[in-house]
């Protein structure tokens, strides 16, 4: 396959999944402002801090309210990760790869971009259709996922794709955890009770209200730290996705699991143990939002490995099986 | 809507005859239109629009700051060409792609076209298209213009004429199929009952005829199309036809040259690559034979492709033979190579390099239409009849400074087909582009991109300049008049609103597999 072609195929799927996430990071948000009784402090510096460059909404002049932060996370064509630009980014790749995806793919893709452009022009989301909006976005990424699952042969494009999905999904799982980092739960004698409300937000944000309860039952920190990290079924939990990185990133080169022969697949290979055999409470001494920061350098440096190994301009000097070809 | 406030107006019109009846190619169609409720056909027309904007299907227009992306307006209604009238484009067709590679490689080598004066040397060594590179160069199996668009125009007494030959990188073809396939999701039941030539073999015939052109005759050579990139207006077609044939679509920076062959560059190491089909024009091909300023080509390709090691569709320096002033020599050319009369002849030019020829179009240029050799696309021309006093005289300045550059033809008054517009039909002029290629035999695609000039009594068909597009319908030959069968003839319009528009549906060309009698029941869950 074409290094330009993996290339775009992994950066198409990391921008729908990125696109989803930042709707789920947004609709997270504006549900704890609501559940949020200890005077409506809104704050929303530290989502834009999470999820963009400061220095572009900072460019803007404007104060970090709810409207403003909400108008530049999902339409902002200045900001590279606002919703409409990732899924400007994810069609633009898209549309350099036609030939390769399936027409169904565009075409959900090409759609979706086009009614969200037609949402931007009128400015922004009111609070009385946001979640319809944030659900909808979600919505057209997972079928934009689910068309990808159902048309796509399992050949190098699909592993491609699915790296590209997994390691965004593992990344922005941990920064959903991170929110609740952000948020003043207050103190007194309700403060337990909102922690507790804030801390099911950020599991139905993941969609894993429902599993969690399944595995967990009550709402406790560590059970949910657990769940959205270090759980090994979970389709939107740290380990999960990395494990499907891996998977995915083996089936490409062949390397037998346990084994490695470029940087990401020993940087993977590591980091997955450790999520592996990590206890909650070694994250806990750590520090959370310690943890989280390692966490995403690392997943960061797996992307750049990805990007060595197969994508980067390289001069040529003969691979083993152009030297084959030319034999023949 | 219907024919019977239709104007045919003192045209050719290819849908309605001149005692105001359809021709009997075109009666089962006019027949449908005429049975559709009212509004039915503008829905139908909005129902294209919209599948081709979800699909996709788009052009960039540069100098339009505002949205880059367009779809090619579509109008519904076909136009129809008879067997019998195919029958003769198709060879005339193949007489002049044959007598142009004949002519170019005799360019190349001996070029004894100019020894034996038929056309002046100046003509050809002033063309821009001329490669001073391509000089003794023998492209695999001597072809030269593998693909050709040719345009077809024709004048008001029904005579079909050859406009331009597009023999550098031809564009269209996709619209071609895509606009085949609406129709078919759109008017099912005249597709059933009419015997419509297909035109869904074409990626297959193309692929096939460059795995023909293989250097060294490899048994599975790797086949790639180049492209410019997604900024380009024909992006669409070259993804289109990359997924079409089942081949790489690259780019320049994806191929290397290394040891004497083109590799590209692919998650695990280089392969090489066999046949490109570049849709990048030779100034951009590579920069190190032509423009040196070129990022889209690959460095160090020519000296590749001279030395037999890649092949090239369509061949460097192919431009020289679609000059438009060499352009006015091609019936020559026919006689010169092969000994015959042109089957279709050119529209009479005027040379303005010749004294005699520009006098006459710098006292006439009110009447011509005046074109730079070089230019396509539209731009460039001089429509005398349309053009404003300052116009003109802007062109004869720019005749007299540099003749060489223009040519002129009269103002030819464009056939027409009906067209769906505000309230009503209404002819519009259209030209004809069908698609040749030449590889193990030279195939013509039964059909092409009929363009239509949309602004009324506009003569310029270019997507660029307000130019759409319609599908075009040729007639299988025994038959140009077409009999309904019952079922498509007796299917009321209700029947038609409900038939689906599937703009990916599958092809429908195909025989549907027998059903099997004997059916395996659907398993159920046990209460």
């Amino acid at each position: 396959m074409l290094s330009r072609v993996a290339d775009s195929l992994y950066w198409m799927s990391r921008y729908v999944e990125r696109a989803e996430n930042v709707a789920r990071i947004i609709d997270v948000n504006l549900n704890l402002m609501l559940d949020n009784p200890v005077g409506g402090e809104q704050r929303w510096q530290p989502l834009i801090e999470t999820l963009a460059d400061h220095k572009a909404f900072a460019g803007h002049g404007t104060v970090a309210d709810s409207e403003n932060t909400i108008r530049f996370l999902s339409f902002d064509p200045g900001n590279g990760n606002s919703i409409l630009s990732c899924l400007g980014t994810a069609r633009e790749n898209a549309r350099s790869i036609r030939e390769i995806i399936s027409s169904e793919m565009w075409e959900q893709l090409n759609s979706f971009y086009l009614r969200l452009q037609d949402q931007a022009a009128q400015g922004t989301v009111g609070q009385e259709t946001s979640q319809a909006f944030y659900a909808e976005v979600k919505q057209a990424c997972h079928l934009f996922s689910g068309i990808t699952g159902a048309t796509m042969t399992r050949n190098e494009a699909w592993y491609f794709i699915e790296l590209g999905r997994l390691i965004e999904r593992a990344d922005k799982t941990s920064r959903i955890l991170d929110v609740k980092y952000y948020i003043p739960t207050g103190s007194g004698a309700d403060a337990a009770g909102l922690d507790d409300i804030h801390w099911a937000a950020v599991l139905r944000s993941a969609s894993a209200f429902e599993m969690y309860r399944k595995r967990h039952g009550r709402i406790r920190p560590d059970g949910i730290i657990e769940f959205l990290l270090l759980d090994a079924d979970f389709p939107r939990s740290v380990r999960h996705c990395l494990d499907g990185v891996r998977s995915s990133l083996h089936h490409i080169t062949g390397t037998p699991l346990g084994s490695f022969r470029n940087p990401s697949e020993k940087l993977l290979g590591q980091l997955c143990s450790d999520l592996a055999f990590t206890q909650v409470d070694e994250i806990e001494d750590e520090g959370l939002h310690e943890y989280l920061d390692s966490l995403q350098t690392k997943i960061n440096q797996v992307g750049s490995g990805i990007y060595d190994t197969f994508f980067a301009f390289r001069t040529p000097t003969l691979s083993r099986r152009s030297r084959y070809n030319e034999a023949h | 809507m219907n024919f019977s406030r239709y104007e045919r107006g003192d045209f050719y019109d290819e849908m309605i005859s001149s005692s105001g009846e359809p021709h009997p190619a075109s009666r089962l169609l006019a027949r449908e239109i005429e049975g559709l409720p009212p509004g039915e056909l503008k829905m139908r027309q909005k129902a294209a629009e919209r599948a081709l904007m979800e699909a996709g299907i788009t052009f960039n227009v540069y100098s339009d700051n505002r949205g880059v992306e367009k779809t090619l307006p579509f109008d519904l209604i076909p136009r129809i060409v008879s067997g019998t009238e195919w029958n003769r484009l198709e060879k005339g067709l193949q007489q002049r792609i044959l007598a142009l590679n004949l002519f170019l490689d005799d360019l190349y080598h001996d070029q004894k076209i100019l020894k034996d004066g038929i056309i002046p040397r100046e003509v050809i060594a002033s063309s821009t298209g001329f490669r001073q590179q391509c000089v003794g160069l023998k492209p695999p199996q001597g072809i030269w213009c593998h693909v050709t668009g040719t345009d077809l125009v024709r004048d008001q007494t029904g005579q079909i004429l050859v406009l331009e030959d597009n023999i550098r990188c031809p564009s269209g073809v996709s619209y071609v199929i895509e606009n085949r396939r609406l129709m078919k999701s759109l008017f099912p039941e005249v597709f059933s009952g009419a015997r419509i030539q297909p035109v869904s073999n074409y990626a297959a015939r193309l692929r096939d005829m460059l795995e023909f052109i293989t250097p060294d005759g490899g048994t599975q050579p790797r086949v790639v199309v180049l492209t410019p990139g997604r900024y380009n207006s024909a992006y669409f077609e070259h993804s289109f036809l990359a997924q079409q044939m089942g081949v790489e679509l690259v780019e320049g920076s994806d191929l290397v040259v290394h040891e004497g062959f083109v590799w590209m560059r692919t998650t695990s190491g280089f392969e090489r690559v066999d046949v490109i089909y570049r849709r990048i024009d030779d100034d951009f091909l590579d920069p190190r034979a032509f423009r040196s300023d070129s990022t889209l080509g690959v460095p160090g390709l020519m000296e590749v492709y001279k030395a037999g090691n890649v092949a090239l569709a369509n061949a460097p320096g192919t431009g020289v033979a679609d000059d438009k002033a060499v352009y006015a020599y091609i019936p020559r050319v026919i006689q010169y190579y092969l000994g015959e009369e042109a089957i279709i002849p050119n529209v009479p030019t005027y040379i303005c390099s010749e004294e005699q020829d520009q006098r006459y179009v710098l006292e006439h240029l009110g009447e011509l239409v005046v074109k730079a050799a070089n230019e396509s696309g539209g731009y460039g021309m001089l429509i005398g009849p349309h053009a404003s006093r300052e116009q003109i005289e802007e062109f004869r300045r720019l005749v007299i400074a540099n003749p060489r550059n223009y040519i002129a033809q009269p103002t030819l008054s464009l056939s027409r087909v009906p067209t769906i517009c505000e309230t009503n039909l209404e002819g519009r002029h259209v030209d004809l582009r069908p698609y040749i290629l030449y590889g193990r035999d030279i195939f013509v695609l039964p059909g092409g991109l009929t363009r239509v000039a949309l602004r009324k009594g506009s003569l310029v068909v270019n997507s660029s300049q307000g130019g759409g597009t319609k599908d075009t319908w040729v007639l299988a030959e025994t038959d140009d008049s077409p009999v309904p069968s019952t079922a498509a003839g007796g299917r009321p319009p209700s029947m038609v609103l409900a038939s689906p528009l599937i703009p990916h549906g599958p092809p429908l060309d195909d025989e549907p597999e027998p059903l099997k009698t004997q059916r395996t029941p659907h398993p159920k869950k046990p209460c």
